[in-house]
């Protein structure tokens, strides 16, 4: 974050206050009259546009980076419009506040919420629409709405006669927009709930995809910044002399982050921003080791925290225990290499500031960009393209912080790209983190007490946003990221306490796939399967046992090991493990089946998992995230590790930060459990039960309890 | 000047020679489908045929390019594999975020071309030099096999 400049930090944090005040209720749609409706078109309001030629297209504000937002959306209001699915187009919105996510009070795509926040909004906007395109037919016909139906991109009269949409669409845009629509019921549902087939697929097979990486502006130049190798760190001293002299290189630009090069192609950027000479001054960052953090969170954990949540007494009922575990708990941090790196498109002119990329919070890139750039919110214009993966990442602002401060110092669009070694290093990592277990049992062997610490850095603080932003009940001094996955601990517990300290060594923590659940599930249920081993109990029918309040939990946790066949006999050498979480409003349990080699390679054969994350809309992509979670969790629990040296990130690449690749692919099956629940986020809630249902079945399948990730078997 | 051909047409690029391919195709001829991800032969995104053999345009000099036949995403529908393995990844909607869907697909169709019926042990080894963030490993599997399905049943 040492771009950002303190104004916009304010900025930042005055906008946040208000997004933290979680759902706004009563979302009004937003009606066309900023967007301007062309002569015979409908735009009944800004999500929506039905032109004559019997076009209907979905105008959505999200971001798609691969988790079916782009089909999602349209779906949503498809079905209320009683469109005809053939036909529906979506186009991207650019950044306007009519299209703020109401979960967050700016336009954003993010912590799983697209679906939990549009189901009635984006129904709502269809429903709008069909009521009007129901009175332009009865208008037509003169004749009465009741004796008028809509269906798959028609209205039909009861005698049988049928005007499409694109007929009614010039008389419909003249009709008043009705103050209340009734929303189908649920049996009556043609489109939701069904896995209607990707809209982006086509142009995601033959390359025509845009993605941020592809934006090609006139007069664009690309720029590749040489930024501090220590986090803090700040350019002493650069010369750029024998730079400039190289072929294509326009200029060469100091900038909040760093030193830009300037070219005509990124291949000369980058060629003059290696050869670049910089001195820089590292500051107190220069100490900073992995050794080093390690060694102050285990210590820390061993100390008193902020207590966030606390029922009963576990102190003392800890110490007057009849049985008793401890245990420490590691996560590293992480970086997302998502796979496009990261990057951004900027042209910063005496109008304002335009930007192109693949973004995931352009409402908040336009009030952030109007402080960096000295213009107003309105005057800078954001257009999202694709997003070659997202995973919080994207929700970054410092790749169009350089882009804009690059633009402006030599006068023209730029195009800012980071190498995939600049992409690992840039600092936005899942916060490392450290958390001691203390457990009671009793006689039974159920569960007493259980006390947790975690330390960590805090991502709020990172962000500038309020501690209770995650949603979960406000604890005072305890950031809600840090903890969530601890103090929701599900298992029938009479004393529980869970405490945090927060501790900052100079380490870039940001938002990552799933956040504060990614490691904190993985505590929890590593920790559960030990008080169930200690119990001498099998870890799922204890688990089953305690969850006896938690139904939804419950549900989810039996569907995966029926699907699994938990108990039934595995090939000699194989273990089986089980774990389950809540996040984002989705209760996910998954079972991996593991073997470990003679030479400790760990593989996992299998995971069965099984969601409830209440109605679906389209449940093959809601299989499919389930399964991108659990290969992005796999990625980290075997391989995902960012360490510092001499304050540097030690890791540059996919040779030093390995991922999952197709020979160590599992088999993967997802279950949906049925459910007329509200819905539930898909894009994170995977991630989490991942790690602990692969340290389970390595310890069914040799006895030895890892604590720590990623996994080292030796 | 390098001359080479992309996707059946000629192509020229007045670049120093050691230039990748990858940044020709997409800076100096304006080809965007063929993708950066990793600029080390580690994730496949920016995989392209060269004479026919799969190669990591990243790393691959342009000089190298000099005279031959490159094929892209961008031209790989016209080819008889290369529209059967694009159909088959629509048919089972492979892609999530897409960005490394170019250098699968490019990868998958190399592998049929020599291989026309891969084993689950030939697609590991085919594949495994080509990243997927989204985790579509299954599907892209399960889509080269019906790809090979649809070639043996000349559909
Ligand atoms: S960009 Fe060439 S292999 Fe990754
Ligand atoms: S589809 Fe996103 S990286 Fe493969």
């Amino acid at each position: 974050m040492s771009a950002m400049h303190n104004e916009s930090r304010r900025d930042f944090l005055k906008i946040s206050a208000l997004a933290g005040g979680g759902l706004l209720l009563g979302f009004a749609i937003p009606g066309a009259s900023r967007f301007a409706q062309a002569a015979g078109e409908f735009k009944p309001n800004v999500f929506i546009r039905i032109t004559p030629d019997n076009r209907v297209t979905v105008i959505c504000g999200l971001s798609e980076m691969g988790q079916g937002v782009h089909t999602a959306i349209p779906m949503l209001v498809a079905e209320e419009l009683d469109a005809d699915w053939s036909k529906i187009k979506v186009e991207q919105a650019p950044a306007d506040p009519a299209f703020k996510n109401p979960f967050m009070g700016f336009q954003a795509t993010g912590g799983s919420s697209s679906v939990r926040a549009n189901w009635e909004p984006m129904r709502k906007a269809g429903a709008t629409a069909r009521a009007m395109l129901i009175a332009a037919a009865a208008e037509t016909w003169k004749t009465d709405k009741s004796e008028c139906r809509a269906a798959n991109g028609m209205v039909v009269h009861k005698s049988g006669k049928k005007l499409s949409y694109g007929r009614l669409a010039a008389k419909a845009a003249e009709q008043p927009v009705p103050a209340e629509v009734k929303l189908k019921d649920r049996k009556d549902f043609g489109i939701l709930g069904k896995g209607a087939k990707r809209l982006d697929t086509p142009a995601k097979v033959n390359g025509s995809a845009m993605f941020g990486m592809d934006v090609r502006v006139p007069g664009m130049l690309t720029a590749v910044v040489a930024r501090a190798p220590v986090a803090g760190g700040k350019v002493a001293s650069f010369n750029a002399d024998k730079v400039k002299a190289m072929s294509g290189v326009k200029n060469v630009v100091q900038i909040g982050s760093g030193v830009a090069v300037v070219a005509d192609s990124y291949w000369n950027a980058k060629q003059g921003r290696d050869a670049l000479e910089i001195k820089w001054d590292d500051g107190a960052g220069a100490s900073l080791s992995s050794e080093g953090i390690r060694k102050t969170f285990g210590e820390l954990a061993e100390k008193e925290g902020t207590v966030g949540i606390k029922a009963g007494d576990a102190s003392t009922a800890l110490a007057g225990a009849a049985k008793k575990l401890e245990a420490v708990y590691e996560a590293p941090y992480l970086a997302h290499a998502c796979m496009e790196p990261m990057n951004c498109t900027a042209s910063v002119t005496a109008n304002g500031v335009e930007i192109w990329g693949s973004v995931q919070a352009p409402g908040l890139l336009q009030i952030i960009l109007s402080q960096v750039a000295g213009v107003k919110p309105e005057q800078v214009k954001v257009a999202t393209t694709m997003l070659g993966g997202g995973f919080g990442r994207r929700f970054g602002l410092d790749f169009a912080i350089d882009a804009v401060l690059t633009s402006k110092a030599v006068g023209a669009p730029v195009h800012v790209v980071f190498p995939r070694e600049d992409d690992i290093k840039a600092h936005h990592y899942r916060p490392a983190s450290v958390a001691k277990f203390q457990g009671a049992l009793d006689a039974a062997g159920n569960p007493a007490a259980a006390r947790i610490h975690a330390v960590c850095s805090s991502i709020s603080d990172a962000a500038h946003m309020p501690y209770e932003a995650n949603g979960l009940p406000p604890m005072k001094g305890v950031d809600g990221f840090s903890v969530e996955g601890l103090t929701e601990w599900p298992y029938a517990t009479p004393n529980l306490q869970v405490e945090w300290t927060k501790n900052e060594p100079p380490v870039g923590v940001w938002f990552w796939r799933s956040v504060g659940h990614s490691q904190n599930i993985f505590f929890v249920e590593g920790f559960v399967d030990e008080m169930a081993v200690a119990a001498g109990k099998d870890p799922y029918e204890y688990r089953r046992a305690l969850l006896g309040k938690n139904p939804r939990y419950k549900g989810a946790l039996e569907l995966a090991a029926n699907k699994a066949g938990w108990g039934k006999p595995l090939p000699a050498g194989r273990g089986r493990g089980i774990a389950v979480g809540l996040s984002f409003g989705s209760f996910v349990a998954e079972v991996a089946e593991v073997s470990v080699a003679k030479d400790g390679k760990l593989r996992v054969h299998r995971v069965v998992c099984a969601v409830d994350c209440g109605s679906t809309v389209n449940p093959e992509i809601v299989k499919r995230q389930m399964e991108s979670a659990i290969v992005f969790g796999l990625s980290a629990a075997l391989y995902g590790e960012i360490t510092f040296k001499d304050g540097k990130v030690e890791q540059s690449n996919f040779n030093d930060y390995p991922v999952l690749r197709m020979s160590e692919m599992p088999k993967v099956e997802v279950h949906i459990v049925p459910s007329m629940e509200a819905p539930g986020g898909v894009g994170e809630p995977g991630l989490p039960p991942l790690a602990p249902a692969v340290v389970n079945a390595v310890f069914a399948a040799t006895g030895k309890r890892l604590r720590k990730l990623p996994l080292r078997m030796v | 000047m390098i001359e080479f051909v992309v996707n059946g047409k000629r192509a020229r690029a007045d670049v120093p020679g050691d230039t990748p391919l990858l940044w020709v195709l997409r800076d100096t001829l304006g080809m965007t489908g063929t993708k950066f991800g990793c600029g080390q032969a580690l994730c496949g995104a920016c995989t392209v045929h060269l004479d026919g053999q799969p190669v990591r345009s990243c790393t691959t000099p342009v000089s190298a390019a000099a005279g031959k036949k490159v094929a892209t995403i961008e031209g790989i529908g016209a080819t008889p594999i290369g529209k059967k393995v694009q159909a088959a990844w629509t048919a089972l909607d492979v892609p999530q975020c897409g960005y490394c869907q170019s250098g699968q697909i490019m990868s998958a169709v190399a592998l049929l071309s020599e291989n026309p019926k891969p084993s689950d042990a030939d697609i590991d080894k085919a594949m495994d030099g080509n990243i997927c963030r989204c985790g579509t490993y299954n599907q892209i599997r399960a889509a080269i096999k019906d790809a090979a399905k649809s070639m043996t049943k000349g559909a």
